[in-house]
């Protein structure tokens, strides 16, 4: 997961500075909070990933592209009118368009035919990382968060834990105030979705198609409509992240694949089309990849390799999945 | 090879003189690939010629996995890339620094120190060895998801091997690759691509067409018409007494030794082995190569090379944004001929009906099957096909075999 594994493993190493290095304690709850931001943004990005995986069975291989393309445009509204609000706003709902334009031009007609749809998301992400990269060339781009949600909170319940387990005086657990809003928002995202799916008329209907849309369809509801709306939203999530992404470290060329494939991880991981799993898959991962940073710094991506081996051979179909 | 002969065969429509015309035709492409040494520059030899049939090695191995086994792998170009890096690890990196035959627990060396370089004859060994095995590996892991999950596996292995050799400096010396791998020379032959294209050119033609014929074989074998059996429908052969599984595995595995072989070709002709040869853009590229030359053809993957390599040749020098052409080239393709140049003929034919139905059927009984696993023809279930009003009736495929491929 190459370049924005190592921005964040640099923002880790300047939070971690100010504390002994000696300190196992200290640093490994500050490991974990870097894993919980990390797991929080690939949850966002594979919630819609997944959802669309679900419902319509696309692959979209194209996800990584919306997630880079939102970012970007995210910055250039900040960047035009100062506003982070509508950065995030213009981020996701440019996506969701997107989407929509890409569902029903060019996946709708050959709905049912799952290897063509993905690989006409393929051909998308390829032209679409090469506009990217002729309009956006190759800087990073770095949207700056509200001061309310930006620079650094003490967080004294982990401090005294902290302080608890160890036989020295340790300094305060301080950590970036923005990192702990990432965490929050896809909590809260996680939530409205799960409220979504479980508890609404639209959720009633995604959850019965998933089960036979024939028998949804032939009941008189408009399942065209449904995976319209179900696919712009999928594709909002992964703008949504491009934004998130862009303000906790930076977006750049290229960030479009590492997402993709932590997309592709996390639902296999977690299980494919369940919202549970994605937050699971996420969270492992991040979690994962970020003790793996610290602790084996070359062989992070290794261990996520064989964290995902383990899980195919005990559950192929993930470990929230349905058997296929 | 008989590409241009099929292209040839059905326009004429001449049934009875097929045989006659495939052979013809085959005699003509083989003389002129014999003699193109003749008329060529080095650079059409290499750069146009040698490296299509290198790109077509490859692309072969996924066709010949995609078509005749109903697994469409993305691990095939990093499956090439472990067999490259095996040959810059055996040929370069031991004959300069002395590494170490093993591996480092905890810092602690496991294994023996060689400073000179193996010999030829065993680093080509031991890379085809090497792509073979973590073939098996792979097939292992993923052998029992199908379909879209079996894209996404492969795809996800395959991006792990290039995260691996883009992070590990101890044996895929990181961003920077292993560089400086010289081709063979044998009995006083050089066959550096460079200096001396011809005996390139020929080495890579003549290994291709062995792999060429080699798979023509192996699909008509009582082993590759199980796979085509098992690709149909997997239900009905494991009834039949068949080992579904390792069947599967058994074709992944020729496939990553056919990668390899393209590798280590690949790894001569570059003479550099690094992490951009293997990532997303490089792994996509072959399965473009695969889809514009018709993911059922084997002469395809050849033909869709050369396009791909005449593509990429050209088109950088008209444009910057190349890969946007090579982009909406391939949604083309994709879209309105899903059988790719090979079958563009046939899709002309049928182009009146394609644009009223926006839908390609398959074209034959023979390949129903197979479309309907790729989701090339008909839907590959009636539960995907909610408005549809009876399957296309070009199509041989019966309801029961649609079922059984998605169970």
């Amino acid at each position: 997961m190459g370049d924005a594994e190592h921005r964040r493993m640099t923002g880790l190493v300047l939070v971690v500075s100010h504390g002994p290095s000696t300190d196992d304690v200290h640093s490994f709850v500050l490991y974990t909070l870097n894993g919980l931001t990390a797991g929080a943004l690939y949850f966002l990005v594979a919630s819609g990933f997944t959802l669309i995986f679900g419902l319509m069975r696309v692959v979209n291989l194209a996800h990584g592209s919306l997630y880079l393309f939102g970012g970007y445009l995210g910055f250039s509204a900040w960047d035009s009118t100062g506003s982070w609000v509508l950065g995030i706003v213009v981020g996701a709902g440019a996506m969701a368009v997107v989407g929509l334009l890409t569902q029903q031009i060019l996946l709708r007609p050959i709905q049912g035919q799952d290897l063509r749809q993905a690989l006409v998301t393929i051909g998308l992400s390829i032209v679409a990382a090469d506009l990217l990269l002729a309009h956006y060339g190759g800087l990073s781009y770095q949207l700056t968060a509200p001061d309310a949600i930006n620079g650094a909170t003490t967080l004294p319940v982990l401090s005294g834990v902290v302080n608890g387990l160890s036989s020295l005086h340790m300094p305060d657990v301080i950590y970036p105030t923005f990192k702990l809003f990432v965490f929050g928002f896809a909590a809260v995202v996680g939530i409205l979705l799960w409220l979504m799916l479980n508890r609404t008329r639209l959720g009633i209907i995604v959850r019965a198609a998933i089960d036979d849309r024939d028998m949804v369809s032939a009941l008189g509801i408009n399942i065209q409509l449904v995976f319209a709306l179900l696919f712009a939203l999928g594709a909002a999530l992964a703008g949504l992240a491009g934004v998130m992404q862009a303000s906790t470290t930076s977006i750049t060329t290229g960030d479009d694949q590492p997402y993709l494939l932590a997309s592709l991880i996390v639902v296999i991981i977690g299980g494919m089309g369940s919202l549970g799993g994605a937050a699971i898959g996420a969270l492992l991962v991040g979690l994962v990849e970020q003790y793996g940073l610290a602790y084996a710094p070359t062989n992070a991506e290794a261990i996520i390799f064989v964290m995902m081996v383990i899980v195919l051979a005990l559950r192929p179909q993930g470990i929230l999945g349905r058997p296929a | 090879m008989s590409a241009s002969a099929r292209l040839v065969a059905i326009a004429a429509a001449g049934r009875s003189h097929r045989g006659i015309l495939i052979a013809a035709v085959a005699g003509v492409l083989a003389l002129f690939l014999i003699t193109f040494p003749l008329y060529a520059s080095g650079y059409q030899m290499t750069a146009i010629a040698a490296l299509s049939m290198i790109l077509g090695i490859e692309a072969l191995s996924l066709i010949f996995l995609a078509g005749y086994g109903g697994m469409v792998s993305l691990a095939q170009t990093a499956l090439a890339g472990l067999g490259a890096y095996t040959i810059g690890i055996l040929t370069v990196s031991h004959s300069l620094a002395g590494d170490l035959i093993g591996f480092r627990v905890f810092g602690q060396a496991i294994g023996y120190t060689v400073h000179s370089s193996y010999p030829l004859w065993a680093a080509v060994l031991i890379a085809l060895l090497v792509s073979t095995a973590f073939a098996f590996l792979f097939a292992v892991i993923s052998v029992r998801s199908q379909g879209i999950y079996f894209l996404m596996i492969t795809l996800a292995l395959a991006m792990i091997v290039y995260n691996v050799a883009e992070e590990n400096y101890t044996i895929f010396n990181g961003h920077g690759g292993i560089g400086g791998e010289r081709a063979p020379a044998v009995g006083g032959v050089s066959f550096d691509p460079i200096r001396y294209p011809r005996p390139f050119y020929y080495l890579v033609l003549v290994v291709a067409a062995l792999v060429y014929f080699g798979v023509r074989y192996v699909v008509r074998s009582p082993f590759g018409l199980a796979l085509q059996g098992i690709r149909d429908n997997p239900r009905r052969m494991r009834a039949l007494g068949f080992w579904v599984e390792g069947h599967r595995v058994a074709a992944f595995t020729l496939a990553g030794f056919i990668a390899g072989v393209g590798g280590v070709l690949y790894v001569w002709y570059y003479q550099i082995i690094s992490p951009g040869f293997i990532d997303l853009t490089h792994t996509i590229n072959i399965l473009i190569i695969a889809v514009i030359g018709g993911m059922i053809y084997f002469e395809g993957a050849f033909l869709g090379a050369l396009a791909f390599t005449l593509v990429t040749n050209f088109a950088s020098s008209y444009t910057d944004r190349y890969n946007t052409v090579i982009g909406l080239t391939f949604l083309l393709i994709v879209l309105f001929s899903p059988n790719g140049l090979m079958g563009l003929p046939e899709t002309i034919l049928r182009l009146p009906r394609t644009l009223t139905r926006f839908r390609t059927v398959t074209l034959g009984p023979s390949i129903a099957g197979l479309g309907a696993s790729f989701g090339l023809g008909p839907s590959s279930s009636q539960r995907d096909r909610p408005r549809e009003t009876g399957p296309p009736a070009a199509s041989g495929s019966s309801e029961e075999a649609d079922r059984g491929i998605n169970a």
